[in-house]
């Protein structure tokens, strides 16, 4: 229920239609709980070992694995470079910390957090991206046209465009699985194959309990807050973990409003401008047009000839027959010989005649 | 009515009575005409009254030699962009989707080419008469503008073909992109027609053009509100990036400051473009003081608009409260574009119009211009993803492609004006546009 009506609220949002009330009914219901039925997962980032097997079940999922056997990932090289996702990795894993300062280094599991309000589905001018009754955010790249309008747009820069694709490139981001699962696996595959279930699958509202829980039961373990519960809006998928957020590459700067928000007040103004404006310039223009009336009855003689133009024939004629008397000495073959250059055509002298020459002296 | 029968008529008799106007040229269209006269046309409107072989020797020159040489690069690297993708092509990366031809080709391109509705509505909407010389170049330079920018647009996006999904196949109604959008379609269009009475005076079909002189008013309105909408639509994509672009260039007045700046570059473009054409096509020398008159006017115009640009930009900053910033590199970036290219073209404008110094006018406009184009760029390229470590720099294959479609602008620009009535009035008509 939840879904169709924030879906109205956002066409109405967009549409301009009560614009005020649906961007305040939007925004309460963003901080309201979601909605019950959306599945998220949570990432306990305490007990995540780094092993990166999380990776290579998501590119066996979704068909992007390579040549690599599943031991490449045990490489730790591969954590000297912060990673982001790419088109071939719709998740990644990086470390922060190291064993050397004497404490466990933190791997954090990263992708498309399936936001509740998506930035990306807001941004995207062809509606590729939709918010699913099941929670997961789905793009389908049948209409994308690649503008990478929704890269710019998502706040946690989780989608990425396969550049290297001359025919057919797409948007490339994590789905949470929702092929697998309609064709009845249990969880995502990430989730699946951690070795240390680090991942959990379930509906959004379990998952925060399941989370608050955790959290009381170890405060020594765990810091106080549930990463994706309110961040831009709130998100589908949690994480919570033994240090401070900012300390390991999540972005705190995002706050709390959705992402959509941001442009709805803009959106909204569009019908106001196209209501007013026209209304303005034409009342402008009738000004206008009143007042060179006035002027050219009350002496219509010391109106320059420019401003008479299609209005008055009479005079229009007048003025055409001076301007073209000064090139009547070469009627046939416009003396022009080079482009680049704009010459003969007699309209040099022309406009000068006719733009220094008062109307009673053409009229006579 | 009368008028135009008579002049009809004047142009289908052969020898011109004494006193009568005679035509300083025949503007017969091919149609109906023996095959002769249809050369005779040819010869004398796409060939500029030349043989085909003394046209194609005119052609040598050191601007067009320049002109081979960038096509000659561009179309190779036009090639490989088309068949092997982007990343070819760019450096464009997920961290860094959009790049040069986003950043320049089409963001500067559509401020630059703002002169055409500001010119339009000028002349046509508030009765400044007095500019409508430069309503015809502004409204083709806009015209050209946005017709590269579409150009540029095709060569940015993954899968250009579908460039009119988002107009009839998939709507996206809740992205900033799809009113952008809608609003380059429409204006492309009217701009377009806005246009049509001096091609259709160079064609010579009198009624057709009588049309599209009646539609003036009309389409200047519209004109005027499309950009509106999508001048400040475009800084409205950025809406969406808080935290990406630096904070000192974020902020939720971006689409107002897109439009303020919007219409700052565009009275500037009106004014070097005519600086420029001036002295590139050797015309109207004779009107040079005229020239100054409206240069001046213009100045003025731009000392006002930049005043409150300048004044948004600051006012954006207080709302944003990032007073402290103005105190690290991008800090002083910020205030080298808000000191220098906002501020001083205001106060050189303001000084050059009190001593009616038109020359002074060009060379803050230029400034101007160039402010416009490096704001633009700081949006999208240079504070964009300030904090991360990587940065974009555009390929050189980027750079070719963006110069070939300056040039093939400049080339279309240049091959119009010699041949239809823009910078002059048509002799045959009335000038009511
Ligand atoms: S994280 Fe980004 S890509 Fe994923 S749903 Fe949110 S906005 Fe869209
Ligand atoms: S790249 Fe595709 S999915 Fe992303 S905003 Fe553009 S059209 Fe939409
Ligand atoms: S599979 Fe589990 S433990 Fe291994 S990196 Fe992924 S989330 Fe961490």
């Amino acid at each position: 229920m939840s879904v169709s009506r924030r879906d109205f609220l956002r066409l109405a949002g967009a549409a301009g239609v009560a614009n005020l009330a649906a961007a305040q009914a939007a925004r309460a219901s963003a901080a309201g709980p979601a909605n019950p039925e959306w599945m998220g997962m949570l990432t306990d980032l305490t007990l995540c070992v780094g092993c990166r097997k999380c990776e290579w079940a998501c590119r066996q999922a979704n068909g992007l694995a390579g040549e690599e056997p599943i031991d490449a990932y045990d490489d730790p090289s591969v954590f000297a470079n912060k990673r982001r996702t790419s088109g071939l990795s719709l998740t990644v894993v990086n470390r922060y910390g190291s064993d050397a300062a004497g404490e466990k280094p933190v791997h954090v599991k990263t992708q498309c957090m399936h936001c509740i309000e998506p930035a990306c589905a807001s941004a995207c001018l062809v509606g590729a991206y939709r918010k699913s009754p099941q929670g997961p955010v789905i793009y389908d790249d049948s209409a994308c046209i690649g503008c990478r309008y929704c890269l710019i747009a998502c706040p946690f820069e989780m989608p990425a465009y396969t550049y290297d694709d001359p025919l057919t490139p797409v948007v490339r981001k994590c789905m949470m699985c929702v092929e697998r699962i309609r064709d009845g696996a249990s969880r995502p595959a990430c989730a699946e194959m951690c070795p240390v279930e680090a991942i959990t699958f379930g509906k959004r509202n379990a998952l925060l309990t399941l989370a608050r829980k955790k959290i009381a039961e170890h405060p020594d373990k765990y810091v106080d807050h549930i990463y994706g519960e309110t961040e831009a809006g709130g998100t589908c998928w949690l994480y919570i973990a033994g240090k401070p957020f900012e300390e390991l590459g999540f972005r705190t700067d995002v706050g709390t409003t959705p992402y959509p928000e941001l442009t709805r007040g803009f959106l909204s103004s569009v019908p106001l401008i196209q209501t007013i404006w026209p209304a303005l310039l034409m009342g402008a223009y009738a000004f206008t047009q009143r007042r060179e009336t006035l002027a050219r009855d009350s002496g219509a003689s010391v109106a320059p000839p420019t401003e008479n133009g299609s209005e008055k024939p009479e005079s229009g004629r007048a003025v055409a027959v001076n301007r073209v008397a000064p090139s009547d000495d070469n009627p046939s073959l416009p003396s022009r010989s080079r482009p680049g250059r704009v010459q003969g055509r007699g309209s040099d002298q022309a406009s000068q005649t006719r733009s220094e020459s008062t109307p009673p002296e053409a009229e006579s | 009515m009368i008028d135009q029968v008579a002049r009809t008529a004047v142009l289908e008799s052969p020898p011109p009575v004494a006193d009568e106007p005679a035509p300083s040229r025949q503007a017969v269209p091919p149609r109906g005409r023996s095959r002769s006269a249809s050369l005779a046309w040819l010869r004398r409107e796409i060939l500029l009254g030349q043989t085909p072989r003394d046209y194609l020797k005119s052609l040598v020159t050191p601007f067009n030699i320049v002109a081979a040489l960038i096509l000659c690069v561009g179309i190779p690297v036009t090639i490989v962009r088309f068949t092997q993708g982007l990343a070819a092509t760019t450096n464009l990366t997920d961290a860094t989707p959009w790049g040069l031809w986003i950043g320049f080709d089409v963001l500067c391109g559509v401020a630059l080419a703002a002169g055409g509705f500001v010119m339009a509505s000028a002349v046509h909407l508030f009765g400044l008469h007095d500019y409508k010389p430069l309503v015809r170049p502004a409204i083709l330079t806009g015209f050209l503008g946005y017709f590269f920018v579409v150009i540029g647009l095709l060569f940015d996006l993954g899968r250009p073909w579908r460039l009119p999904y988002p107009l009839f196949i998939s709507p996206g109604v809740t992205s900033v992109m799809f009113e952008v959008a809608w609003c380059v379609a429409l204006y492309l269009t009217v701009q377009l027609l806005e246009f049509c009475p001096a091609a259709f005076e160079w064609l010579g079909w009198r009624s057709c053009r009588q049309w599209a002189v009646w539609m003036t008013v009309g389409l200047t309105v519209f004109g005027v509100l499309l950009s509106t909408l999508h001048q400040s639509a475009l800084g409205g994509l950025f809406l969406m990036a808080p935290g990406k672009i630096h904070p000192l260039w974020y902020s939720p007045y971006i689409p107002v400051l897109f439009f303020a700046s919007a219409v700052a570059a565009g009275i500037s473009m009106v004014v070097f473009e005519s600086m420029l054409s001036h002295r590139v096509f050797q015309e109207a020398r004779h009107s040079r003081a005229r020239m100054d008159r409206l240069t001046l006017g213009l100045g003025k115009a731009a000392a006002v608009v930049l005043m409150v640009y300048f004044g948004l930009k600051w006012l954006a900053l207080a709302h944003g409260q990032q007073w402290r910033l103005l105190l690290t590199p991008y800090g002083y970036w910020w205030l080298l574009e808000v000191l220098g290219f906002i501020l001083l073209p205001c106060l050189l404008n303001a000084y050059a119009v009190r001593n009616r110094r038109a020359g002074l006018v060009r060379f803050a406009c230029v400034i101007t211009v160039l402010g416009i184009v490096l704001n633009r760029l700081n949006i999208s390229i240079i504070t964009y993803h300030w904090n991360a470590a990587e940065r974009y720099i555009p390929d050189w294959k980027e750079f070719a492609i963006t110069i070939m479609i300056v040039t093939l602008g400049l080339l279309s620009f240049r091959s119009i004006v010699n041949r239809m009535p823009v910078l002059n009035d048509h002799p045959d008509f009335e000038p009511a546009h």
